[in-house]
This record gives structure tokens, sequence and C-alpha cells, in this order.
């Protein structure tokens, strides 16, 4: 049996990116270490030596000019759904980490519902070994809660933490069994790995297409009640409560649910939660298309609208923003959800639910900057340091002897978002023809550049 | 007319409205005669797409067509390639390379039409989708009103029944509304979609329509029959009470159904109207569904007239009496 103790800090899934490079002249913002300054970062043999103004250049290292730019160390996503081994045609671990690097993401929790489910150390080496050899980013691996996902039995949860599972998640579906729910969050205190639940109540959420509201309403598609989330949240919160386990609640899309959170916590509960760009961002009045709202660039019953849970409302929205804000929310993760073509290409009621999200995350982020809904230094944090402490993972900061994992971006570029462009095989964005301001301009792991925008 | 489609009445003008309602009367006309074939489709394909069976929706179509002189062609669920598990998507493919010049399509999923118009040059009329729209039936049913009542301005209109699965319902609501009437939605709570007055309301002042109270819900029958001038009944079906919405039909029939008694509290001669099929002795009684008030067999007459007007005027057709 592992000890919680040393599980808490994991070591990189790679050796490979071992390069060296001096980042001059950038506006570097390490929410980690509280650094907003004008200055220099050197990466040696894949690590970070030095954080300050002159930091030296290892011999013959690439020199790369920021000046204009900011700089922060990698970003971090606790929800991707690289869909290997299974759904190729939707995604592989070599297009959903190019993805990544794209959007600045260097390190990935790949979520479990692949078929098979991750739910053996079988599975779990497979990913190792495939991001290893294919990947462009850091890849870690989110072992399934029950086997199979099937919402019955546990899956091994010690075997799975010894291959190296950073957390456990059923996602896609709910652990809706109490006894079960309660039963996976006491186990899991023997690994010390956050339990991380897809809040649904499937009762409430039969047939349900959208958001339950006056736009589901209007359009004739059954709704997912905020209610649905909320109960699941509440329940989970009291089981933590019950266990002393760590609960993780993903994609937070109801205000109210931030209430329970808010509760249990001042209860010293150890509850965590992430927030997705879109919950942040959008609304359920883009699936009711031009006509509903005037902002919407879509058609009515636009598949690209659907994701679940649903995309909710105004007031929603704000709260998510609020959230981060005063920490009830830890984080931002993106729930990459990439489909085929066909997959979305049918009526609302067939499609599969899902954006492809990696590659606008950070635009979708700044656009909340932008607003005022968030300083640039806490979007930074909620990408970075605070997704990193939730699963414990030793990213998410330039710290000297950290890995050399950093993000150099233009929070005044804009861009179109263009699908065909895109690095993942999922073009399944609400965003398309958007224009977004604030772009990655470069990405690097362990010293090395992987995505260059800068030319 | 100036669009490609019919897929609902959200997006309808009152000036649309009253076109369509003008057009409908003189093809009342044309069916009166003793050859009730014109040529205005002579050489059109149209193509009736059921993926619900709706024997009465697809004849009213065909019907309609024929008298205009098009080309019909069906294709149902049953025995077609839409069984064969064709998708939609290819379907449309099909109808494209076929040069359909008109789809009439009817779908269980809400927004289906949407889709297929999207990728289609051919206008698409929907016959009624999911729980979403059936903008003929409402059309038909401003038509019947207005024959009978001379006017919808100001009328007030009980709708009765199961509105959260009701395509009709919810596309009457926004055609009566649409022409200055104010339309009452009573229902048990569990057949209420929530927030959908607020989305007609809201909907309605984006278009410049300035009635008071547009639509308003209520659980009390008594409070929605109060001075009303039309009184529809909606089909509830059994399955409801499988899925835990209802207890039974019979409590349904005594709290919500259409007796005598209850119509008594409507306005006197008000109308009574269904969409069909009936559940007689459940959302309606024998004696109200063809009683004197009952206007139940002109809607289903009227809506062949106002199925050619649809079809007229889409393939570009002025209103009046041109035909
Ligand atoms: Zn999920």
């Amino acid at each position: 049996m592992s000890n919680p103790n040393n599980a808490i800090r994991l070591a990189g899934a790679h050796g490979r990116f071992l390069g060296s490079l001096v980042i001059r002249g950038g506006r570097v913002i390490d929410p980690a270490q509280g650094i907003d300054a004008i200055t220099d970062i050197a990466i040696r043999d894949g690590f970070v030596e030095a954080v300050g103004v002159g930091a030296d250049a290892p011999p013959g290292a690439q020199v790369i000019d920021a000046r204009g730019l900011i700089v922060t160390p990698g970003f971090v996503d606790l929800h991707t759904h690289l869909r290997e081994p299974g759904f190729e045609y939707r995604e592989t671990i070599a297009t959903g980490t190019a993805a990544a690097a794209a959007g600045g993401f260097t390190t990935v929790c790949a979520m479990p519902n692949t078929e098979p489910a991750i739910d053996t150390t079988a599975v779990v080496d497979f990913i190792h070994d495939t991001a290893r050899r294919q990947g462009s980013v850091r890849v870690y691996v989110i072992g399934a809660i029950t086997r199979g996902r099937k919402g019955k039995a546990l899956a091994d949860l010690v075997e799975l933490a010894n291959a190296g599972v950073v957390a456990y998640s059923d996602d896609g579906d709910c652990v809706t069994d109490s006894a079960l729910m309660r039963n996976a969050l006491a186990y899991s205190r023997t690994t010390g790995r956050p339990v991380v639940q897809h809040a649904e109540d499937r009762a409430l959420t039969t047939g349900a297409q959208m958001h339950e509201g006056s736009v589901s309403a209007r359009l004739g598609l059954p709704g997912w009640p905020r209610a649905a989330e909320e109960v699941i949240v509440a329940r989970d919160c009291e089981l933590a409560a019950l266990t002393g386990a760590h609960l993780h609640v993903a994609h937070v899309s109801s205000a109210g649910t931030l209430d329970f959170i808010r509760r249990a916590r001042s209860r010293g509960v150890h509850v965590t939660a992430e927030v997705t760009p879109h919950h942040l961002t959008l609304t359920d009045a883009l699936v009711g298309g031009h006509w509903w709202s005037a902002t919407a660039s879509l058609p009515a019953y636009d598949t690209r609208t659907k994701v679940n849970p649903p995309l909710r409302e105004t007031p929603d929205s704000l709260a998510m923003a609020a959230g981060l804000r005063d920490g009830v929310i830890d984080c931002i993760a993106t729930d990459h959800a990439p489909h085929g073509i066909t997959d979305k290409h049918c009526e609302y009621q067939a499609a599969a639910s899902g954006i492809s999200n990696l590659e606008t995350a950070l635009g979708s982020v700044l656009a909340v900057v932008h607003a005022g809904g968030l300083t640039l230094v806490e979007a930074i944090a909620a990408l970075t340091i605070r997704p990193a402490r939730v699963f414990g993972l030793a990213a998410g900061s330039l710290l000297p002897g950290m890995a050399g994992d950093v993000t150099i971006l233009d929070p005044d570029r804009e861009w179109c978002v263009d699908p065909a462009q895109f690095r993942s095989k999922g073009r399944n964005t609400p965003l398309a023809g958007h224009l977004l301001r604030g772009q990655v301009i470069q990405t690097i792991v362990g010293g090395e550049v992987i995505c260059d925008r800068s030319a | 007319m100036r669009r490609k489609d019919v897929l609902d009445l959200d997006d309808f003008t009152a000036d649309e409205l009253r076109e369509v309602l003008e057009t409908t009367a003189a093809m009342k006309e044309v069916l009166a005669r003793p050859i009730r074939r014109v040529p205005p489709l002579r050489g059109k394909t149209i193509v009736n797409c059921f993926y619900e069976a709706s024997t009465r929706t697809r004849v009213s179509f065909e019907l309609a067509a024929k008298n205009l002189s098009a080309d019909v062609v069906n294709i149902t669920a049953s025995g077609s390639s839409v069984e064969k598990g064709e998708t939609l998507v290819d379907t449309t493919r099909t109808l494209q390379a076929l040069g359909a010049d008109m789809v009439i399509m009817r779908h269980g999923a809400s927004g289906a039409p949407y889709l297929v118009a999207r990728e289609l040059e051919a206008s698409v009329i929907n016959a009624g989708d999911g729980w979403h729209a059936h903008p003929t039936q409402a059309l038909l049913d401003l038509f019947t009103v207005q024959s009978r009542l001379g006017s919808i301005e100001g009328r007030r209109v009980a709708i009765i029944g199961d509105i959260l699965h009701s395509r009709v319902a919810r596309s009457a609501t926004w055609g009566f509304t649409t022409l200055g009437a104010q339309v009452v939605l009573c229902a048990p709570p569990t057949l209420l979609p929530i927030g959908f007055a607020d989305a007609v309301n809201t909907g309605l002042r984006a278009k410049g329509i300035v009635t008071a109270c547009p639509v308003t819900v209520t659980h009390d029958v008594d409070e929605a029959l109060r001075d009303a001038d039309v009184v529809m009944a909606l089909r509830v079906q059994r399955e409801r009470m499988d899925s835990g919405l209802l207890p039974s039909l019979r409590e349904y029939s005594r709290e919500w159904g259409i007796t005598r008694e209850r119509i008594a509290k409507a306005r006197f001669g008000a109308l009574v109207m269904h969409p069909g099929p009936m559940n007689e002795g459940v959302e309606i009684s024998p004696e109200v569904a063809y009683g004197p008030q009952s206007v139940i067999e002109a809607q289903v007459t009227n809506g062949v007239a106002v199925r050619m007007a649809v079809m007229y005027l889409l393939a570009g057709g002025r209103a009046g009496p041109a035909v």
C-alpha cells in the first residue's frame, strides 16, 4: 500500500524533455511564488535553474525574446478526454497532447472513459508508454472509480495508484449509488488520491439535452435542471465529511452548487472544485440561436452547443468567475471533449455532448479577464498552480528545480477560431468563427519549444 | 412571404400571419369549386418525409399539394431507408440529389427540421418536431378562430392539457400572441414547461408586440376558463402516468377535463378546439367535443386550405385571390 504522504508529489511522467534555454524580458507571472515582474528565466537540462534579471544562459542554449509578452508556468489541465484507447477517430494521445501544447497546456490529466476504461494497470501503463513515445506534453492518468465505470463495484484503487493514477473518476457518468460513493471515498484514503465526481442525478436528467429553463422550454428540448448537479454535490459533501476523504467536483455549472461547496469547506471538509472555460463564458441562449440572442453566431439547435453539464444562464457564469476569485472554485479545467464529425452532424437529441476546448481555453478565460471578471494573475493561477495543488502534481510553478514547463502568451493578440486549424481531431466548438483576444505564442516543455507562433 | 422555410411561428410577424390567413381564405374558395385542382405548383416535387406515423397530417399535406398540382412523393419511417438506419443527414443528401422543391417533415426530435433546412436548398415545412413546433396546425387554429369569431386580437385563448410535451401548444401560443391575443396555459405542474411563458413574453417584446401579459400560466382550470373566447384541449397520454407525471387519467379528467359544466365558465359561445386525436372522456367529454361550440371538425377541413396557402406562398405566390 502506498503512503499518502509521499504520494502527494509525483514526478513528471516523462524523462524526454531535457532542453536548455533562456527566456528574456517577458512579464513573468508565477502566482505560486508571488512573482509578477519583468525578468528572465533560465532552464537547464529540462528544469528551471533560475528566475531573475540576468539569469544565465547555459552555453549554446536558445535565447527567447519575450519582451512585450507574458511568461507563465505551463498550464495544467485536470480534465482532458484524450479518447485513446478506443475512440481514436475522435482523438489520440498524440493529437490530444499536440492540441494541449497549442493551447499552452504542458500537463494534462487523461480521463478514464476510454474503451477499455482505465481500470487496470495495463491500461494505465499503455497510456504512460504512448504518451512517452508520442505525447507533446506531460500526461497524468486518472483511474476509474468503479470497475468498467459501471457504477457497481470498486476498481482496484490501490493498484491503480501504484501504477501512477493521480485521481479517480467515472467521469461521463456519475457514481449515483450513495453507498458505493461512500465506499469509494473511504477507500481512497488509503492512497490519498481525490475522487472526482461528475455530479449528475440521472433520474433528474432522463433524456436531457440542455439546461432546463426558458430556452429549453421554447425549443422543446428536455431540460437538465441545476438541481440534478446540486443534489449530488450536497450528498457527496456529506459523504466526504463522513469519510474524511478528498472530493473533487468536476465541471461545476450551477451557481447553487457553490453554496454547498462553500458550506462544506467552512466545516473543514476536503472538497475542491473546477470550472470549464465554457461555463465561465457561454450560456444556454446560444442553443436558441441568432433569433433568440443577438450575440449568438450559431443557428438554433446547433449541436456544437451541446455539452454535459449544459451551458446555463448568465447568473451562473458570473457566479463561476466570482467563485474563482473567492477560491470556492479552485481552478479551471477544460473538459476537452473532442468528437468526430458524425457524432455532432445529426439531430440535437442524437448528438454527442462535449466541446473541443484545449485550443480555445486561454482565449475564453482571457475574455473574462478583459471583461473585468478576473484579474490576469487570478486567471493564470487558476490555470497553473491551483490545479496542480488540487491533484498534488509537481507542476504549475517556475520555482528553481521544477520542470522547465513554460507558456508565453500575448493577452491582446486577436485571432479568429478556425477549427480546421486545430491540432485536435475534435473540431466541435461553438466558438468557430469567433474572435478571441489572447493567444499562446510559445509553449515550452522541459526546456523544449513544442509550439511556436512567434514568427 | 419572404422566407425559405416554415419551421415555427416564433419568427413570424403579424403581417406574415395575416398574409397566410388571407391566402387560406382564397384556398377555401378553391376547395369549394367543383374542380379543386389549381395549377401553381405544376411540375414541382414535394416530398412528404414522415419519421413519425401521422396519417391525418400526412394526408392533409398530400391533398394540399395535389390540389396545387404538385407531384407528391411519400417517405415514411416504416419500410424505407429510414428504418434501415439511414441517418437524417443521409436522407437530406438524397432529397437534395433528387431535386425536391419542397420537403414536408415530421420528426420525433425537436429541431430536426432545422438541421434539414440548413443543408437543403429546398423549402422545408415543419409538420411537427418533437415537443417543439407544429406551425401549420397553429395556422389552421388561427384561421378557424378568425373565421368563427371575426378577429383574434384581444381574444383570450385557454390551452389546457399536456403543455410540456405539446408542439401544438407551443406553436399556437406564438401564433395567437403574435396576433394580439392573450394565451393562458393550464396544466398540472408536472406537465408545464418551466420558463415557457417567460420565453414567449420576452420573444414578443423583441418582435415589438406589446400586449399586456400575453402569456400566463395556471394550474387552476376554472381560472383558465374564465372569460376565455377559445378553449383548446390537448391530448393527455397514458405514458405520462408510467413516467410519474400524473397519478391517473381519472384524476386528470376530474381536475382538468373539459366538461359541459366547466365550459359554462368560459365566455358565452366560446369555441372548443382540439388538435386530435382525442381521448374522449379524459381531456374532453364527448358532449363538449361534439357539442354546438365545437369547431374540431372545421379544424380538420381548414387544415388542407392552410397547407395549400403555406405551400403556395413558399413557392413564391402572393396573397389574395390570385389563384
Ligand atoms: Zn463530466
